[in-house]
């Protein structure tokens, strides 16, 4: 069942086209992570959907209703910040009762459901405190707890995790995919980070310049790629997008290879490159070549027991069921077709 | 972010000073220290050293110690517990007026509006103006029972003008000394309206807040701060308020008060022991407010 649709949606501030008019479905219970560089309007598109700015054109429908002209909190969402926008003056067992008191519901049922939401996420022992008293990871949790006591329809983060540090992202990020799991609600994630994104979503939608690039699943969006744009902004490290002669051979303007797909030798291969940097992961190595065929730097994945020195001349080789092609305007095309 | 950053810190560890950096500043604020102890302590001892004495100026001069007798004096005076009264109340009504006006001021000062700065500016002005000058322009140009803006708008709807400064003296003041006030009151609250962090308003409304208790809920907790140390500056200043009452009544249709008072027995009835007795209740009265004061202000400064 569609939750969450909209039709047409589009956003100025002013004479700038932040959002140009776009459709969206998002079903139920799913988690869809919005990801692209700052300033692509993924951050006002949440906002959108949650009331906080007013659509310049188009339709949202939650659950069937239109809620284009509806305030914020009736709307049934419920929002996370990058800030987290906790209430300092508070704390924590205020801060997470603060949607419930304004719901006007009795202080039975309230304390109940503070305490059921400090218990899933280990809470309990900090309802006293304030939130200046907490942790980075504790008033992420927090705000978290304050947007589930509503038992909303849906569930809106705005780049939650961009505030902690990388350890705790790690974590914090598992915590979140295991609420939605365990909720089964359905939940709408801003974010640059396309890790993030991979490791987050049911479906992820690439958006740039107030554009939807690409709407798929995470592994639909990394092999196949609609244009130059998400197969560079989607997979760590990046596709390696080459253009000139060499994409002329194969019959595209560009061609794209992802660092896994090339194989790499000492002595025989398709191209040949002198080693810059490596990086070795322990688990993999990558290698930065650089080919005299094409300006582009190379990355390869290689094992992580090959041994290689700077300056030294190696040899790869794509692997062609792998390769993408792209056409003078970005898109990717198959050769079949 | 960076709030983020520092509020992050455990509090009561952020001060990094050795034995040697502590010394060191002693040492240096030493000389500022000195020149604020004789500064003070010379008018005080000066004060105290009168209020000991029988000092008639015109009328003998110094005719020696009394002991408290210029204290008992003072105080048995029929017209000291009404100057003291008089002081609450003007005090207490100028903080009313300019907290509940500032805030409301600054909040919409912090709509985005058009001639925004203009209009910043000219909320400030009042603030720049003498206080005796804003004295008789209030008692002359709007409360004159005859010539005066307010007297001519009472007859335009046809009622008898208000003689403003002798059947309504103390209201009259008060709103003297609170136009001169607005201004401070009004700037500080709306640096702290606009430091207020928009995405706490927008969870706010997210969370099922109506306007109204947006204000309560968020933006008063909010300006708590703010408005503490607008009380604190304000009361400091308003206990010696002088001028106004000076250029307006000259202390009378009760509107005397303690300052006042002190003024009149020094000058009006030269007698510069009696005064300074009244000095020294003046100070006493001082430090009770302002440890009162400060009592609120650190509670609520500590968060």
């Amino acid at each position: 069942m569609k939750q969450i649709e909209l039709n047409q949606v589009s956003k100025y501030f002013g004479e700038i086209e932040v959002i140009r008019p776009l459709d969206l479905q998002i079903e139920n219970g799913e988690f869809v992570v919005f990801v692209g560089p700052s300033g692509c309007g993924k951050s006002t598109l949440l906002r959108l959907i949650a009331g906080l700015e007013d659509v310049t054109s188009g339709q949202i429908l939650i659950n069937g209703k239109d809620t284009t002209k509806l305030a914020p909190a009736d709307r049934e969402l419920a929002m996370v910040f990058q800030s987290y926008a906790l209430y300092p003056h508070m704390t924590v067992r205020k801060n997470i009762e603060f949607p419930l008191r304004m719901a006007g519901l009795d202080k039975k049922e309230r304390n109940k459901r503070v305490e059921d939401a400090a218990k899933a996420l280990n809470l309990t022992d900090y309802l006293e405190r304030r939130p200046g008293q907490l942790s980075g990871g504790q008033r992420q949790r927090v705000a978290i707890g304050r947007a589930i006591v509503r038992e909303p329809t849906a569930f809106l983060f705005d780049e939650p995790l961009s505030n902690l540090d990388a350890a705790l992202r790690v974590g914090m990020r598992l915590e979140i995919s295991e609420l939605h799991k365990r909720l089964g609600a359905t939940m709408i994630y801003v974010t640059h980070d396309q890790v993030e994104a991979m490791t987050l979503a049911d479906k992820i939608v690439v958006l740039q310049a107030g554009v939807i690039e690409q709407v798929g699943t995470p592994l639909d969006l990394y092999h196949n790629p609609k244009n130059t744009f998400v197969a560079g902004f989607i997979g760590s490290p990046k596709m390696n997008l080459i253009s000139g002669n060499e994409a002329d051979k194969m019959g595209a303007h560009t061609i794209g290879i992802r660092p896994e797909h090339l194989s790499i030798t000492k002595n025989t291969g398709l191209w040949h490159g002198v080693v810059g940097v490596t990086e070795q992961l322990g688990s993999d190595t990558f290698v930065h070549l650089n080919c005299e065929s094409f300006s582009e730097s190379l990355t390869v994945r290689a094992d992580s027991d090959l041994s290689v020195a700077y300056g030294e001349t190696l040899y790869v080789t794509p692997d062609l069921t792998h390769l993408h092609k792209f056409d003078k305007n970005g898109l990717r095309f198959d050769e079949k077709a | 972010m960076f709030s983020y950053i520092q509020s992050s810190k455990p509090i009561g560890t952020s001060k990094v000073s050795t034995k040697h950096s502590r010394s060191l500043a002693r040492i240096m604020v030493a000389p500022a220290v000195f020149a604020l102890l004789v500064w003070m302590i010379i008018p005080l001892s000066m004060t105290l050293y009168f209020s000991f004495k029988k000092y008639l100026p015109l009328r003998g001069g110094d005719l020696g110690w009394v002991g408290f007798e210029n204290y008992t004096r003072f105080i048995s005076s029929s017209s000291f517990w009404p100057a003291v009264a008089t002081t609450m109340i003007i005090v207490g009504g100028v903080l009313i007026i300019t907290v509940v006006l500032g805030t409301l001021i600054a909040l919409l000062l912090d709509q985005p509006i058009w001639g925004q700065g203009i209009v910043r500016i000219m909320i400030i002005a009042p603030f720049f103006i003498m206080p005796t000058v804003s004295g008789l322009i209030w008692k002359n140009m709007f409360m004159d029972p005859t010539n005066g803006f307010l007297a001519h708008i009472w007859r335009a709807f046809g009622a008898e003008p208000i003689q403003w400064l002798s059947h309504a003296s103390l209201p009259s003041l008060i709103m003297i000394i609170s136009w001169q006030w607005l201004p401070f009151a009004t700037l500080i609250l709306l640096t702290a309206v606009q430091s207020l962090d928009s995405e706490q308003l927008e969870a706010a409304e997210m969370d099922g807040a109506k306007p109204i208790r947006r204000f309560f809920h968020i933006i008063l907790p909010h300006l708590a701060r703010a408005i503490t140390v607008v009380i604190l500056i304000q009361t400091i200043f308003l206990l010696s308020i002088f001028a106004e009452i000076f250029v307006t009544t000259a202390g009378a249709f009760g509107t005397k008060t303690l300052t006042y008072l002190i003024f009149q027995r020094v000058l009006e009835s030269q007698n510069v022991g009696l005064g300074s007795a009244g000095g020294v209740y003046a100070i006493i009265l001082a430090n009770i407010v302002a440890i009162f004061l400060m009592r609120i202000v650190g509670k609520n400064l500590d968060r």
